[in-house]
């Protein structure tokens, strides 16, 4: 918990991006982005669809190399790269341990027809582990951790529920101990109820983790509930930043305004 | 006296942009400084921006002019100006905030939302949890309920809730948003022995209070809001 609370309170940004743009011909996508993420960190990105959060979540997480500006992580050695100077072999490091990426259809990010035991497995085989034994008893405890029946762990997640295959693919993400995740729309698409077990479920392994975590959503309650801090986007631009409470109870552009009185009180 | 909070010409203004952007001055010229070891109240009557006022102060509203002083790891920091991450590092280890409502979080249960604050800033789990269910004793809510989310409860037993929560942690600064509203007799003083205790220990208050009693009881000073109205 101490080194949690040390992490979170880190001075030197984890993730940052400078002066960032894509544009796909005509269309600009985003533009003029900069941020600083610390370690430990929730950043919700906020707006609604065309708005650019999605393509912002490529660019962050090296899948899309920007048209103008930098993205830049700081490796376990302590140092800041740009991601457009990493080599091959620090990039799959970075995807397949350092990073999750929770894609909003759980389908592609998981393996369908493989087992949910190898689902899990798999990320560890990945960085290395060989013993069978210990890796089917991690990714049982992990199916544990994201409430999955452990009598379910040789089953395929095409047999799973909605939120379980979500959960599944929290579990995937998590094993390797990633100090950042990606989330792009974790909970659309679920159950309202679905959403809430789910949320509940991220908010207290990001708290227990410490974990970065960028979480790209439309849903306020979602930025609310899981982050620390807000960009709302549209347009291609951050029009407004700030922490989550404050720019929800205090919405200062129009379009924010427009936004958090959009919502219908439960 | 170690000065904790000193608010000088402190400003807000809502922008309505939906409704043609018209101006709402809230209050402007807000300067006032509390002790540690005192329970400031603010007095005026509803609209004259109370509430806005502790929110400001809790980096909830931004302050559009002037400066918010709080005293922060033993320096004064200006928390109008303050970046979010140091804002929250404030709100762990300097300033709580007591309001009446509850923003329950699904499946957390009564005994977990009044240890959070405690387990934040590092005590363990178990300690944190007796001293929670100490809280909860305290303040006559029923044992049976302290493994059930609060959102179930009573707006009473939330509001209850929410004080333990407030009152566990040993922060230097605490906002009362209205602590004792709805609450019924007994847990009223219960209530008041906890802010005596708070002001021994030294903690710096501001509060909302409008029952006269409660407050003649709390205040070492009131502070009348109507002198920062921003018509005026």
């Amino acid at each position: 918990m101490a080194e949690m609370q040390r992490a979170a309170e880190s001075d030197q940004p984890l993730l940052v991006a400078e002066g960032l743009a894509r544009s796909y011909g005509r269309l600009t996508a985003c533009r003029d982005i900069s941020f600083a993420l610390y370690p430990g960190e929730v950043l919700a990105i906020v707006g609604e669809s065309g708005s650019g959060k999605s393509t912002l979540l490529q660019l962050l997480s090296a899948q899309l190399a920007p048209s103008h500006g930098h993205v830049s992580y700081r490796m376990r050695d302590g140092i800041l790269r740009d991601l457009a100077d990493l080599g091959e072999a620090e990039r799959r490091f970075l995807f397949r341990t350092d990073w999750g990426y929770v894609h909003q259809d759980p389908a592609l990010g998981l393996r369908m027809a493989v087992s949910a035991g190898a689902n899990v497995g798999e990320r560890l085989m990945g960085i290395g582990w060989n013993n069978y034994g210990r890796i089917r008893q991690t990714a049982s405890s992990w199916l544990q951790r994201v409430e999955i029946d452990v009598d379910r762990i040789d089953d395929a997640p095409r047999t799973y529920s909605g939120g379980m295959r979500q959960r599944l693919q929290i579990a995937r993400n998590l094993v390797t101990e990633p100090r950042l995740v990606f989330m792009d729309e974790p909970t659309g698409g679920l159950d309202v109820s679905v959403q809430a077990r789910l949320l509940d479920l991220m908010r207290s392994l990001v708290n227990e983790l410490g974990l970065a975590a960028v979480v790209v959503t439309h849903d306020l309650a979602v930025a609310r509930l899981l982050s620390h801090r807000v960009m709302v986007m549209k347009e291609g631009r951050v029009i407004e930043t700030g922490l989550t409470d404050q720019v929800l109870d205090d919405p200062r552009e129009p379009y924010t305004q427009l936004l958090v009185s959009s919502i219908l009180p439960p | 006296m170690t000065t904790m909070i000193e608010i000088d010409n402190a400003e807000k203004t809502f922008t309505m942009h939906l409704q043609g952007g018209v101006k709402l001055p809230v209050v402007r010229g807000v300067s006032f400084a509390v002790d540690a070891g005192e329970c400031v109240v603010l007095s005026g009557p509803s609209g004259a921006g109370k509430s806005s006022i502790l929110k400001m102060l809790f980096g909830n509203y931004r302050c559009d002019a002037g400066r918010i002083n709080v005293r922060h790891d033993g320096a004064m920091l200006d928390l109008a100006c303050a970046e979010p991450r140091l804002v929250l590092n404030v709100r762990r280890r300097t300033i709580g905030y007591v309001s009446q409502f509850l923003r329950a979080v699904p499946r957390v249960s009564a005994l977990d939302v009044a240890a959070e604050p405690l387990i934040a800033t590092g005590t363990l789990r178990e300690p944190a949890r007796e001293q929670a269910a100490m809280l909860l004793r305290r303040l006559n809510i029923p044992e049976r309920l302290w493994s059930l989310p609060p959102s179930t409860f009573s707006g009473g037993e939330q509001q209850r809730v929410n004080i333990a929560r407030g009152f566990i942690s040993n922060l230097p600064v605490l906002l009362l948003d209205e602590p004792t509203a709805s609450l019924d007799a007994a847990n009223r003083a219960v209530v008041v022995d906890l802010i005596d205790a708070k002001k021994k220990a030294g903690a710096a208050m501001i509060a909302i209070v409008h029952d006269d009693e409660i407050r003649r009881v709390i205040a070492d000073r009131v502070v009348d809001v109507t002198a920062f109205g921003a018509a005026a």
